[in-house]
């Protein structure tokens, strides 16, 4: 049975086609799987199905009626509803006002927080309804989207990309929620790039590239692999690097030991590893147990005793981050927007900051802007960033192409150690390879890498050497060759010495 | 000292209402999302408008509606301006002063009154003959209770009412509110234009009842105070009162103060108002703004 069917559907932007001539059906009760790179349009064809955006060809049929929504109300009223992304909620109401925004005919707030109490019940999402929404948790404020979707008893509930802000546990509890779903015959579109997430809980898949279905597939029974060369479009590039000697030690860290910096962070205990030129070490372990304290000791924001952190024998653990570039030390951390680049100002502007130093982009207390540009148009270039140009805000860049231009402006500053938190989060397939292929390339010439990743496939895909940080303490680093799943798991659970352990009994 | 308390604040009420008036029309549209600092343009201009079509037509409250709509029309071109053509707001809300100042300067000249319009005072039965708290409260012109009527209005609005509840959401989260279909700029020009009305009031409250006569600059700052008092108030709509009354009361008083020949030079006390409406400021803990408060809104993006 087809719930929704989408025929020929196809929108132009000036100067990119989001969607071309794209054909599928929903059936009903069906964990439906769109799949896509960032920019494969999957935004706009959602927008789409919701009213957000009117398709210049192509038909849509709903339960075998024409479907044309006018705007989201429209579609809401059809049966439509949605979970966004980016969560559209108003921290300042209460969850039940929240809530009553999102419905046509909202009844009385009693009533609706009668209801609102009930539906959580029913779906294993417990919620109060009085509560602020500014004063919820990533989990919870989702939970509001989806009982303000349920409320309405939708047809079909589009969720767009809703396991990035939610840990492990809470996307359990989404799962069985949307099983319990399908189950009572609500068809899902799902719209993910984890693949993973997606052969658990999707019965069908289709997949979109440069705004086009390229492929259908039933994710139980096609690897993550396939499918995501499906995405691509190409064979999945595996990272390689020259099997070129290792140098001297570039990197020692000796003794780290550092109080937690805020309240909710983590100390850092007696660290001692050491990096050589040509390699790459990559830390793993759980978020928060030290990683963001490391890479601010490592990069210079938060300065340590001298003797603590060196590079190339020079003790550097009390200079700040500028000097420590001058000298060749260049940092790229985990938060994109707001850390790694300013969000409202342009990449030139963002290139400059960093490479500034390195790069000699400043004369005599004066910036060299066409310099800057320049340095700007080559990160852009060279790692593929797809954007309008260099004056183009680093906020209107998705989270992959800016993840690419900030590790880019770092790897094209030649540093001789590069420290970088999870490269590739929340990036898509291609991008990531890209990334890491440019972390080993630099690595190849003779850098050394630092790469910090909750990603272990990631770690063990590139680096060398591997070493686990738990509660502020890192185990001794292990060459990766040979090193199996269930050794990373002790290790990452803080069981470094078992195997001493044994050897002495 | 020879005060009277009762005239006193019976004298606090009326000298409070044209700043109650224009601070509750800023404060929609504030929580709408919307900061606009022409409140003492529009204001002026509903004070010159509402003395000519008082005076002209004869009837007081003629006046009043003139300059209501004189007052929205003047919103009209920062709503164009802001909403449609994405001007900062923050400028144009200046400029609209300097043009209200203006444009009231140019209308005003040579308009004549008569000395017999007068906005006749109310005598509430029962509750006017109350001895002390009826000549307080219940010996007003209407424009004095309407004032209050309307913040308890706004009040139950933003409180109780679904489009209370949309124009909030617009002004805290306009890209939410525009993702679940509603229409951001609709409601944002409808706030604006409410609060050129309320601010056109305020103004022709000064001209026909408080001074009563046209003279330019008339309003003497009394927008930016109303400004400060939605701050001050935390964008609700209950404190707005006790803001305007302060200041109010405060300026009632210093008048009186002058009248009695304190040995205090006259300039403190007629700094008096504003320092302490600051030192109120500065003292409570502002609440929350709405988060998209003068944020420019573009449907597309």
């Amino acid at each position: 049975m087809t719930l929704l069917d989408l025929q020929g559907l196809t929108k132009a932007y000036p100067g990119v086609v989001a969607n071309s001539d794209i054909s599928f059906a929903i059936g009903k009760g069906q964990i439906h799987a769109l799949l896509g790179e960032n920019g494969a349009g999957k935004s706009t064809l959602v927008k789409t199905i919701y009213g957000l955006v009117r398709p210049d060809a192509g038909t849509m049929t709903l339960e075998g009626a024409p479907f044309t929504p006018t705007d989201p109300r429209a579609a809401r009223a059809a049966g439509i509803a949605m979970v966004f992304q980016h969560f559209s909620l108003f921290d300042a109401l209460t969850v039940a006002e929240n809530i009553a925004l999102g419905m046509e005919n909202p009844p009385k707030q009693r009533e609706l927080a009668q209801r609102i109490r009930e539906v959580s019940e029913n779906y294993g999402l417990p919620l109060s309804p009085d509560r602020i929404v500014g004063d919820l948790s990533a989990g919870e404020r989702q939970r509001v989207e989806i009982i303000r979707c349920l409320l309405q008893d939708p047809k079909l509930l589009i969720m767009d990309e809703p396991t990035s802000v939610l840990t492990p546990q809470e996307v359990e509890i989404l799962f069985g929620t949307l099983r319990l779903l399908a189950s009572e015959g609500t068809s899902i579109l799902y719209i993910s790039h984890k693949l993973e997430e997606i052969r658990a809980l999707c019965e069908h898949a289709t997949v979109l590239r440069l705004g086009k279905v390229v492929g259908t597939c039933d994710p139980r029974e096609t690897t993550s692999r396939d499918m995501a060369e499906l995405m691509v479009g190409t064979t999945l590039m595996t990272p390689k690097r020259d099997g070129e000697a290792l140098g001297d030690d570039v990197l020692v860290i000796e003794g780290l030991t550092a109080p937690a910096p805020h309240q909710f962070g983590t100390a850092l205990k007696n660290v001692c590893v050491s990096v050589k030129s040509g390699e790459v070490l990559g830390i793993g372990g759980v978020a928060g147990n030290g990683q963001d304290e490391l890479v601010a000791a490592l990069s210079g924001e938060m300065p340590v005793d001298a003797a603590m952190v060196a590079l190339d024998g020079q003790a550097i653990g009390d200079l700040d981050p500028n000097t420590r570039r001058k000298i060749g030390l260049c940092a790229a951390p985990e938060e994109r927007n707001g850390h790694a680049a300013a969000p409202d100002m342009t990449l030139t502007e963002n290139a400059l900051m960093t490479a500034k130093t390195r790069l000699g982009l400043s004369k005599n207390g004066f910036l060299d802007w066409p310099s800057a540009r320049d340095f700007a148009l080559s990160v852009i270039e060279g790692f593929d960033v797809r954007t309008p140009g260099p004056e183009t805000a680093a906020r209107a860049l998705s989270g992959g192409n800016l993840q690419k231009f900030v590790i880019g402006r770092e790897i094209l500053q030649k540093p001789r150690v590069l420290v970088v938190n999870q490269p590739t989060w929340g990036v898509d397939a291609s991008a990531a390879a890209a990334i890491r292929q440019a972390l080993l390339d630099l690595a190849g010439e003779g850098s050394a890498v630092v790469v910090i990743s909750q990603d272990l496939d990631e770690i063990l895909e590139i680096a060398d050497r591997f070493a686990a940080l738990n509660e502020g303490t890192l185990s001794p680093a292990v060459p990766t060759a040979g090193l199996t799943m269930e050794r990373i798991g002790l290790m990452l659970g803080g069981a470094h010495d078992m195997e001493a352990a044994h050897v002495e009994a | 000292m020879d005060i009277n308390p009762i005239l006193l604040l019976a004298a606090l009420m009326v000298a409070s209402t044209p700043i109650l008036l224009a601070a509750i029309g800023e404060l929609v549209v504030e929580r709408s999302g919307v900061l606009n600092l022409g409140v003492e343009g529009m204001m002026i201009v509903g004070a010159v408008c509402g003395y000519i079509a008082g005076h002209s037509s004869g009837n007081p409250y003629l006046g009043f509606v003139g300059a209501a709509a004189a007052g929205a029309a003047l919103s009209l071109i920062f709503a164009v301006l802001t909403q449609f053509l994405l001007t900062n707001q923050v400028a144009t809300g200046l400029g609209l002063t300097m043009f209200g100042l203006g444009l009231s300067s140019l209308i005003g000249q040579g308009s004549k009154g008569s000395p017999d319009l007068t906005v006749s005072k109310l005598h509430i039965p029962l509750l006017a003959d109350i001895p002390v708290i009826g000549p307080i409260l219940f010996q007003h012109d209407v424009m004095v209770y309407l004032s209050v009527a309307i913040v308890a209005g706004v009040w139950a609005f933003l409180k109780y009412s679904r489009a209370g509840l949309i124009l909030r959401a617009v002004g805290e989260n306009h890209d939410a509110a525009h993702a679940l279909g509603y229409n951001v700029r609709a409601v944002r020009v409808l706030a604006i234009m409410f609060g050129g009305a309320c601010a056109g009031l305020a103004g022709a409250y000064i001209s026909l009842v408080r001074v009563p006569q046209w003279i330019d600059g008339i309003t003497a700052g009394a927008g930016w105070i109303a400004l400060a008092i939605v701050v001050f108030a935390s964008w609700k709509p209950w404190r707005l009162i006790a803001g305007a009354y302060l200041f109010g009361g405060v300026t009632v008083l210093q008048l009186n103060l002058q009248a009695e020949g304190l040995k205090i030079p006259v300039e403190y006390l007629s700094m008096a108002p504003y320092l302490a409406t600051i030192v109120v400021l500065v003292m409570i803990r502002a609440g929350r703004a709405p988060a998209s408060l003068g944020k420019s809104f573009h449907p597309s993006t």
